[in-house]
């Protein structure tokens, strides 16, 4: 199709049919504000925020909305569309609780820019906020939903419509009573809500935020009788400098390392340890099904596997395909692994007493805060992991305590529960645990490394909706001939949405899978819904850039060839789905309502 | 099987299991039940296999698709602008003393619900109302005490039929 020729601000460009007025003005670099209109989500065109002019036509037009033709003349700053935009913005900010000193958004809110930006006075349209009655939703432990800062631009429902196929958000009543609400107006915890965080990701405003924990570990960090214990995830490491100021895609490991140190955390740990750790369990238990299934015939065993690391997708599954929970490994995150361990091997090593220990995790997710409040996660007796952050908490405390992150030193991890292979590191992308597993699972079986070159098993890795690949097995050892020419499915998807496909076509039968990862987030980890804001996919691809940069430079790049996972089941553990084993490190699922 | 979902069910069936289906799907369960329940609402989103949350939003979003429990008598005054400047007030004032509810309730006994409702087209004929689907018109503080009075004696000659059978 021919290109279409148009001008904008006097200078001529040529795009594609279909292409937006808005993607046209971004190709010549320049900036149309916007609130409602958000890369990875359709258009809404509800916000009027992106309004340009057409030269000769009365009305203004929404740039986000409104496709190129040939020979238009935009103007996107001409006296008309300023006024219009200023009227926009001041009328956004006359409904919402503009707190901005106090709001824990603060600077990340896109309002309170345009609002400086457009030079909103004081004096300007009344303040309705005083004159409506607003909720705010406390209740549950990974998110707040503030509906005085809504303005109602839809991101957030079109988030949980789109990417993640979920609908717990909705637009209820019209006109000025019009609101983003969950169903019956219930309070997060107890809707479909998975609290993945993907809204949390996209909200322009303070009205969806991460519930913070933030003056509760400062409070155990300053308590001389407490050992604070910290555990960082994979995904945390290649976004946090994002939140600190630097480019996306920089691995920031060892700095992180450092400003963990400084703020006052006894012990630097790696959930990377422990990611490992869940490949050796989760491996072991596909192997395990895989054998019931194809020499004993046990009916029992249910296949295809599907992991079990990522709290969004646990939830969902629970909502949504109660019936397929027996697919669900049984193996428990890295993070949960990871408080089990501390709070009974690692404390006995290092001679603290449980009860003195504060567990606290660092991770790129609002879910983990749930799952660490799941009432079945005391497996060491105690809360086994007691305080989760975001990425994004983290990058505050660093800002609290003054610390110049970018000047810090690369420092390492502490020992023991410190020492990750690259298998561990690509956790935090879409395809990665998929690959760590198939890492270990096929040398378990043919006792030789999977046959792609350099580790690297780049089927299951990018960002495409759903990835499938198939491994053939051969020339197994003796004890797995069973599998001997066995074609082991697998299948990755990320973002619920992908999912929802995915699970749809296995319970119809339509496709058939040995082993299924999914992600909740796009893009996996991440993409997680408590990484640095704002999150698009060029963004994501960076941090992912970065993941498989560090795997490719870690020395050790298979789970099992951890020393110190080895040195853990030498020691405490003994076996992969041993007895103690069972009790620390897996668990099990509730049946939830799908309403 | 519940009844709501024999309800909802038959309703489904009816008019069919696409988003396009919900709105007469929450309009029969509103003819049969007078409002939508959590658990209609429920029901209606298993059935057509969509979001609750979705349901509530279409449901909340249209005046005549009650999410609250209404009396048998549905009392709708027009609260624009025409009607206000003929009077809606005093009507109103009258309504809340025949019927000992305020603006928003519904009476003890379950018979009547007192709402206001945006412009019922008669506007000519203002102050207006509508008490299920019958309006009425012209409206004065007397002719309003006659409709309710006239009501509430057709209930009580029915009950005495019902309870002469």
């Amino acid at each position: 199709m021919n290109n279409i020729n148009l001008t904008i601000d006097h200078i001529e460009v040529s795009v594609q049919p279909e292409t937006t007025l808005l993607e046209a003005a971004k190709k010549l670099k320049i900036k149309i504000p916007t609130l409602c209109y958000h890369e990875d989500l359709c258009v809404a065109g509800n916000c009027r925020v992106c309004v340009v002019e057409q030269v000769g036509a009365d009305r203004l037009l929404p740039s986000c909305a409104t496709p190129v033709s040939e020979g238009m003349e935009i103007l996107t700053n001409s006296l008309k569309v300023r006024n219009a935009r200023k009227s926009v913005i001041d009328l956004l900010v006359s409904e919402h609780r503009a707190d901005c000193t106090r709001c824990y958004k603060s600077e990340g809110c896109e309002l309170q820019h345009l609002s400086s930006e457009y030079l909103i006075g004081e004096d300007s349209f009344i303040d309705l906020v005083p004159l409506k009655e607003y909720t705010i939703d406390y209740f549950s432990p990974s998110i707040i939903k503030d509906d005085s800062k809504c303005i109602r631009c839809q991101r957030c429902v079109r988030t949980c419509d789109q990417l993640q196929d979920i609908g717990a958000l909705t637009v209820a009543y019209k006109g000025e009573e019009m609101k983003v609400s969950s169903f019956f107006e219930k309070p997060m915890y107890e809707v479909v809500c998975t609290n993945c965080g993907q809204c949390v990701n996209r909200c322009p405003t303070g009205a969806l935020i991460e519930r913070n924990y933030i003056d509760e570990v400062w409070t155990a960090i300053n308590n001389p009788k407490k050992h604070l214990v910290v555990q960082t995830a994979p995904a945390v490491r290649v976004a946090l400098g994002e939140a600190l100021g630097m480019e996306a895609g920089l691995v920031v490991t060892g700095k992180m390392v450092a400003a963990l140190r400084r703020l006052g955390f006894d012990s630097v740990l790696d959930t990377d340890f422990t990611a490992d750790l869940t490949i050796i369990e989760e491996g072991n238990e596909l192997l395990q099904r895989l054998k019931g299934a194809l020499v004993d015939k046990n009916p029992d065993v249910n296949l295809p596997m599907t992991t079990s690391c990522s709290p969004g997708w646990i939830k969902y599954i629970e909502h949504m395909y109660p019936e397929m929970l027996p697919n669900v490994s049984t193996a428990k995150s890295p993070q949960q692994m990871f408080g089990a361990l501390v709070k009974t091997y690692y404390a006995n090593k290092i001679k603290v007493e449980p009860e003195n220990i504060v567990s606290v995790s660092v991770m790129p997710c609002t879910a983990k805060k749930y799952e660490a409040n799941r009432p079945e996660m005391h497996a060491s007796g105690y809360k086994d992991v007691d305080l989760v952050l975001t990425t994004r908490e983290l990058a505050k405390m660093i800002q609290q305590a003054g610390i110049d992150f970018e000047a810090l030193e690369n420092e390492e991890f502490d020992s023991f529960m410190g020492t990750s292979s690259g298998a561990a590191v690509i956790f935090g992308a879409t395809g990665g645990v998929m690959e760590a597993a198939l890492r270990t699972a096929y040398e378990v079986v043919t006792g030789r490394e999977v046959p792609f070159d350099g580790l690297n098993i780049t089927p299951v890795r990018g960002m495409e909706e759903v990835k499938e690949a198939t491994i053939k097995i051969e020339d197994t050892l003796p004890e797995w001939s069973f599998l001997e020419g066995a074609e082991l499915k697998t299948c990755v998807a990320h973002g619920l949405a992908n999912a929802k496909k995915v699970m749809d076509k296995v319970r119809s039968g339509e496709a058939s899978y040995h082993f299924i990862e999914v992600m909740a987030c796009p893009g996996g980890c991440l993409g997680g819904g408590g990484q640095p804001i704002p999150t698009n996919a060029e963004i994501r691809a960076q941090r992912s850039k970065a993941i498989y940069e560090e795997d490719a430079g870690k020395p050790i790049r298979k789970s099992h060839d951890n020393p110190e996972v080895i040195k853990l089941y030498e020691e405490f553990l003994k076996e992969p789905l041993g007895h103690k084993s069972h009790e620390l490190l897996h668990t099990s699922y509730v049946e939830r309502n799908r309403y | 099987m519940t009844e709501m979902k024999n309800l909802v069910k038959s309703l489904a069936d009816n008019y069919g299991r696409y988003h396009e289906s919900l709105l007469p799907i929450l309009q029969g369960v509103v003819e049969k039940k007078r409002f939508l329940s959590e658990e209609a609402m429920v029901e209606v989103a298993r059935e057509i296999d969509i979001s609750a949350a979705h349901v509530f939003g279409t449901a909340s979003f249209y005046s005549f698709l009650n999410t609250s429990p209404m009396g048998e008598y549905v009392v709708r005054v027009c609260k624009t602008i025409t009607c206000m400047m003929h009077g809606k007030n005093l009507i109103i004032q009258e309504l809340e003393k025949q019927l000992k509810i305020k603006l928003g309730e519904t009476s003890h006994d379950g018979k009547f619900t007192l709402l206001e409702t945006n412009c019922l087209g008669q506007c000519h004929k203002g102050p207006a109302m509508l008490i299920n689907d019958t309006p009425y018109t012209n409206l004065t503080p007397d002719k309003v005490r006659d409709i309710i009075q006239s009501l509430k004696q057709n209930d009580l000659v029915s009950n005495a039929a019902t309870q002469v059978n």
